[in-house]
């Protein structure tokens, strides 16, 4: 673990990315999505259909998380990262297509470090488990896309101080081999 | 004959699920705490304080320790001198479910079918297990398993002549393959002997023992302390990035087999391992 605290705020900078290191504790504030399993299929196969996106993700952040409904008063319920390794399929044509940073747990493809090498991304592992803390990390959620997939839909999440750890940075370092 | 209520197994199923996705058991929570002071890797310290500082926000919001709240698993002891009234047994305990989930605000994550994969919107149908006992009281255990982890579970049928290094091997070699995924430190549920299906039920059920505890049979007891050292010196650590605090327990839990066969299963349980536990 490098001792440095690293603040990033969205849309994150290309310069401060390629700086980003493997291990680097990271705390992200501002704008990400949602989206897992479900979600990936369906924007795959909008882009395969040349259709429009449902909503702009260039240079976005998107989170592997299916949240807990949301109590009253509470802008979403216990969110924490779901396996990346099973959007793994998806995930190169989705950084082809604008994405650059992904926020799960766990393993993932060569493709997808191959991808994140040649765009200029960074995957970076939130805690697993965590849900309750990181929920309070959250500010506003609402729903942008794909309501029809309940927690799988995609929800455009205000966040504050999101802790997440650099686990492939953009020279395809990784934290796990 | 004593008389249980079905509404009454309906309202502990309830309270159980709410209370096992909301309270990590203090033996666990114990644990991790434990290991953070052990723990090496300055990163896997931070991960360990991490995990318990959650813990404590979601006991005291009573909110999801985990957004994956499972597919609910439920244990059932019930003694034989008992008779339930007022309906079906395993109807009484999916209401329960379905009210716990929607009034826990708990994720609702069962799809209809594995194929056509329609959600059921109520968490519901739960996978029940039943064991008949002697007496008149009825235990149930509530122990919903997220998919991080039971997805880096593996069943495998031995040849008796690979003995107890071949469970070792295949012991050691889920745990590798499992990784980060299963969201570590994990404990390990392994069930051997029986047949297929048994070995899996039993590796589930050693999820639920106290971590720490030892097995009651000796030569299983050193077989447990010997894995969990050889997984603790795999490097997996917490969260998967790195440090010795990969497992909390390895529990083994063993039945009579076939001359010819050696199941060996072996359960994953993510940091949380959650279950509660009640009684009629």
């Amino acid at each position: 673990m490098n001792e440095k605290r690293i603040e990033l705020s969205t849309p994150l900078d290309s310069e401060i990315v390629k700086s980003l290191k493997t291990g680097d504790m990271v705390y992200i504030s501002g704008t990400i999505y949602t989206a897992r399993d479900a979600a990936h299929k369906k924007l795959c196969e909008l882009i395969d259909a040349g259709e429009p996106m449902p909503f702009d993700f260039r240079g976005a952040v998107v989170f592997y998380a299916g949240p807990c409904p949301a109590k009253p008063g509470r802008p979403i319920g216990s969110v924490g990262p779901t396996t990346s390794g099973r959007m793994d399929l998806y995930s190169p044509k989705l950084i082809e297509n604008g994405l650059r940073f992904m926020i799960g747990k766990g393993l993932r493809g060569e493709e997808v470090t191959k991808a994140i090498i040649e765009y200029n991304g960074v995957y970076f592992a939130a805690i697993g488990g965590a849900a309750a803390l990181m929920a309070r990390r959250v500010i506003s959620s609402e729903i942008v896309a794909f309501e029809e997939l309940g927690t799988e839909a995609v929800r455009r999440l205000v966040v504050k101080d999101m802790p997440v750890i650099v686990a492939i940075d953009s020279k395809g370092n990784d934290i796990y081999k | 004959m004593r008389i249980v209520n079905s509404s009454d197994i309906t309202e502990l199923v309830e309270k159980l699920c709410i209370e096992a996705n909301c309270v990590i058991t203090e033996d666990i929570k114990g644990c991790l705490g434990d290991c953070m002071k052990r723990e090496s890797s300055p990163l896997g310290r931070e991960i360990l304080g991490t995990l318990v500082e959650n813990a404590e926000i979601a006991a005291e919001e009573m909110s999801p320790i985990c957004q994956d709240t499972g597919m609910t698993v439920v244990f059932v002891t019930m003694g034989q001198d008992l008779k339930i009234d007022g309906g079906f047994i395993e109807d009484a305990i999916n209401e329960g479910v379905r009210r716990g989930y929607e009034r826990g605000y708990l994720r609702k994550s069962v799809v209809n079918d594995p194929l056509e994969r329609i959600n059921t919107k109520d968490n519901t149908p739960a996978v029940v297990h039943y064991e008949i006992v002697p007496g008149d009281v009825l235990h149930i255990t509530v122990a919903p398993k997220g998919f991080g982890s039971e997805n880096m579970s593996q069943l495998k049928m031995l040849k008796p002549s690979q003995g107890i290094q071949g469970v070792k091997d295949f012991i050691l070699k889920t745990v590798k393959e499992a990784g980060p995924n299963p969201c570590p430190p994990i404990i390990v549920g392994v069930g051997i002997g029986g047949t297929m299906e048994k070995s899996a039920i039993l590796s589930k059920k050693a999820l639920l023992r106290q971590v720490g505890t030892p097995s009651d049979k000796p030569h299983l007891a050193a077989l447990e302390a010997e894995l969990l050292e050889a997984v603790n010196s795999m490097g997996i650590g917490p969260a998967g990035l790195g440090g010795e605090t990969t497992a909390l327990g390895v529990h083994i839990i063993s039945y009579p087999t076939h001359i010819a066969g050696l199941p060996v299963s072996v359960n994953i349980g993510c940091h949380a391992t959650r279950h509660a536990e009640g009684s009629l």
